[in-house]
């Protein structure tokens, strides 16, 4: 039979091209739909994953309690001993320490007066160790839009806003103007080695980089930091994942009452993000809901069409001694081979497609232009995300609802009536 | 400074019981404006982890003029201050710059401890900041205290209210509450350890609370040496002084 199918197929084009070209559109554009509504909301994690809260973040339980105040005397302490510990514990993240600090920046001028000066929100990253991906994370290969990456654990690098707005130029010498971890004033200088375009509205106003070394220096925060971050390897958020090593780690660190614990949320324990995740799941699943409801429809459409179509060569199929049931048989194997055909070409035109703009995004800086002024932090370029469910999740409306239709069309080879057959055919 | 000066420095004036109101803090006043001081002091600042101890040496003329150099520890070392008036600079060798510290600035932490930059700039007298009402008296620990309340009659004070438990021999207060306008309690302080020095009764230790800080532990402030009245050259003064 597969062979008298496979014939039918390749024979009458009719009765197969347009049918693959439709399931093949259909599945391609489920595919780029499903890895672009992953990819942006992936993306939105992540831009506050880099900045704020990592995948998951381990700091102590007193820090937590405190954190919006960034509350640097109650960091961790043997960041080192614990990096190697988290790293043995949890290989399926990669972990790298931060500092949160804020103060005042304050550029000279040739006589080291001030010559102006304006508050600072900056991030003590681990660009310089030589495994850090914090490069990569941050993205400043396209982010950076003058000058250099730091080289040097006294280099910074000061968002283009912020720069424009204090006069900085590329070398210049500023002063950090703030408190260590033990509360105490300080001052400690760093030299301007770039601009940044976050791409984040306020952020880009008052955000500094450093190296972690030199926001320890500044804060007097030897092997210390305000928190570690931890991101999966593959970079994209796991909520289930994260949610169970969150809760493994903190049942192992709650026999004691020390206010200096280490303690570890997940990024949905940020502020908010639980609510946003909750709503962006079930935003997706919804959508995609809606997408492959329609797209099956279509295709099922399709498959009564199809059968209403070849009315007649059913009729004449079934005047020639085939049963029903094997009319019908072969009606389901022929829409499997099709489905099956239009998933495997649309798979393969829908997964490049979506790695591309998971590569190059898709810029919408001129349509949030106008909410650069506003307080919303938020990439304004989005990117697709290829995710292993993309390799199959086309199979779902391709064959399943090809077949689905073509089933239910098939049902009235089993109204017709032998004894009205050969009129139906004369007529 | 007054804040500050105002706990160390003693009345000589002894066992003035019928003392008016206005007698007893101009008293303690005229206690706060010595000619001149030097002094080494060290500062152990109990924080929430631990606790660091900061040494340092200061010249103080009248109200106006002071200079301070932190001795130690290694990373504070050579950190100078220096107050003119109103003004208030600070010198970080690390970093080779003369700040002004002014605005928000001044309500940081000095070193970490219990104390704010503007603790240190309040110098003018009580009687000119503040309208006193007499409480009543208490005995503490065995002596004899009056107890005033203070109430800014000046805009723009740190503490608007204030409560003092003034020693009646040595007219110290060897107790205080700083209090914001709304009441809130902001800072304590005591002292104890008083002994005479030159004619003065000066207590060798006082301990700040920063209200504020749930977890402070307060800071502890142990006069090594003090020495009044001595002759401070004008240009200690100078902001050439910082980078010296």
């Amino acid at each position: 039979m597969l062979k008298f199918v496979l014939k039918g197929i390749l024979r009458d084009r009719s009765r197969s091209l347009l049918p693959i070209i439709v399931v093949s559109l259909i599945v391609a554009l489920v595919i780029f739909n499903r890895g672009f509504l992953v990819g942006s909301m992936n993306g939105m994690f992540m831009d506050t994953a880099v900045i704020s809260s990592g995948h998951v973040k381990v700091m102590t339980h007193a820090y937590q309690k405190e954190s919006q105040l960034m509350p640097n005397d109650l960091a961790l302490m043997d960041v080192d001993e614990l990096m190697i510990d988290l790293g043995l514990k949890y290989p399926d993240f990669f972990w790298s320490p931060k500092i949160s600090f804020a103060g005042l920046l304050d550029l000279p001028d040739e006589h080291g007066e001030t010559k102006s000066q304006g508050p600072v929100m900056a991030y003590g990253v681990d660009f310089l160790s030589p495994n850090s991906r914090q490069f990569e994370l941050w993205e400043l290969d396209k982010r950076i839009v003058s000058g250099h990456m730091i080289q040097k654990p006294n280099d910074a690098l000061v968002g283009h806003k912020l720069a424009d707005k204090l006069g900085l130029s590329l070398g210049d010498h500023v002063t950090y103007i703030g408190t260590t971890m033990n509360n105490a004033f300080t001052t400690f200088n760093f030299t301007v080695v770039g601009t940044f375009n976050l791409g984040m509205g306020p952020l880009d106003k008052q955000m500094m980089l450093v190296d972690i070394e030199g926001a320890r220096h500044a804060l007097d925060m030897n092997n210390a930091a305000s928190e570690i971050l931890g991101f999966t390897h593959d970079l994209y958020y796991n909520d289930d994942v994260s949610i169970e090593i969150r809760n493994q780690f903190n049942s192992l660190h709650s026999d004691t009452t020390d206010i200096f614990r280490s303690s570890m949320i997940a990024l949905r324990d940020a502020n908010q993000m639980g609510t946003m995740i909750d709503l962006v799941d079930w935003s997706v699943f919804i959508i995609l809901g809606i997408f492959l409801s329609i797209a099956m429809i279509v295709l099922w459409n399709m498959g009564i069409m199809s059968g209403l179509r070849r009315y007649g060569e059913i009729g004449v199929r079934l005047a020639m001694g085939e049963t029903k049931g094997q009319v019908y048989r072969s009606l389901i194997l022929e829409s499997v081979i099709i489905g099956t055909i239009g998933t495997i070409i649309g798979t393969l035109i829908g997964l490049p497609l979506t790695y591309y703009v998971q590569e190059v995004g898709i810029d919408y800086s001129a349509a949030f232009e106008n909410l650069n002024s506003s307080s919303l932090i938020m990439s304004t370029v989005f990117y697709t995300q290829v995710t292993p469910d993309l390799y199959y999740i086309g199979f779902i409306p391709g064959v399943l609802a090809t077949v689905f239709g073509t089933m239910l069309a098939g049902r009235a080879i089993y109204k017709r009536e032998m004894a009205q057959l050969f009129k139906e055919l004369e007529a | 400074m007054r804040f500050i000066i105002y706990i160390f420095l003693i009345s000589s004036v002894f066992g003035q019981k019928d003392m008016t109101l206005e007698e007893i803090i101009q008293a303690m006043d005229e206690n706060l404006n010595a000619k001149s001081r030097i002094l080494t002091s060290k500062m152990v600042v109990h924080g929430r982890r631990a606790s660091r101890t900061i040494e340092s040496r200061n010249w103080v003329v009248g109200t106006d003029l002071a200079f301070t150099e932190y001795l130690s520890p290694p990373r504070e070392a050579g950190t100078k201050m220096l107050k003119v008036g109103d003004k208030l600079w600070t010198y970080s060798p690390q970093t080779d710059r003369v700040i002004q510290i002014s605005g928000h600035m001044l309500r940081q932490s000095v070193m970490g401890s219990d104390m704010s930059y503007n603790d240190m700039m309040e110098d003018q007298p009580l009687m000119d900041r503040y309208a006193t009402t007499l409480e009543g008296s208490v005995i503490i620990d065995g002596r004899d205290h009056w107890i005033i309340f203070m109430d800014a009659k000046v805009k723009g004070l740190s503490y608007p209210k204030r409560r003092a438990w003034i020693d009646k021999k040595y007219l110290l207060p060897t107790k205080e509450e700083l209090y914001a306008k709304s009441g809130k309690l902001l800072k304590t302080s005591t002292m104890d350890g008083i002994k005479k020095v030159q004619g003065r009764w000066f207590p060798s230790r006082y301990i700040f609370k920063d209200e504020l800080k749930r977890t402070s532990k307060g800071t502890e402030w142990i006069i090594n040496e003090i020495e009044f009245d001595s002759e401070i050259p004008e240009s200690r003064f100078s902001k050439v002084m910082l980078r010296k």
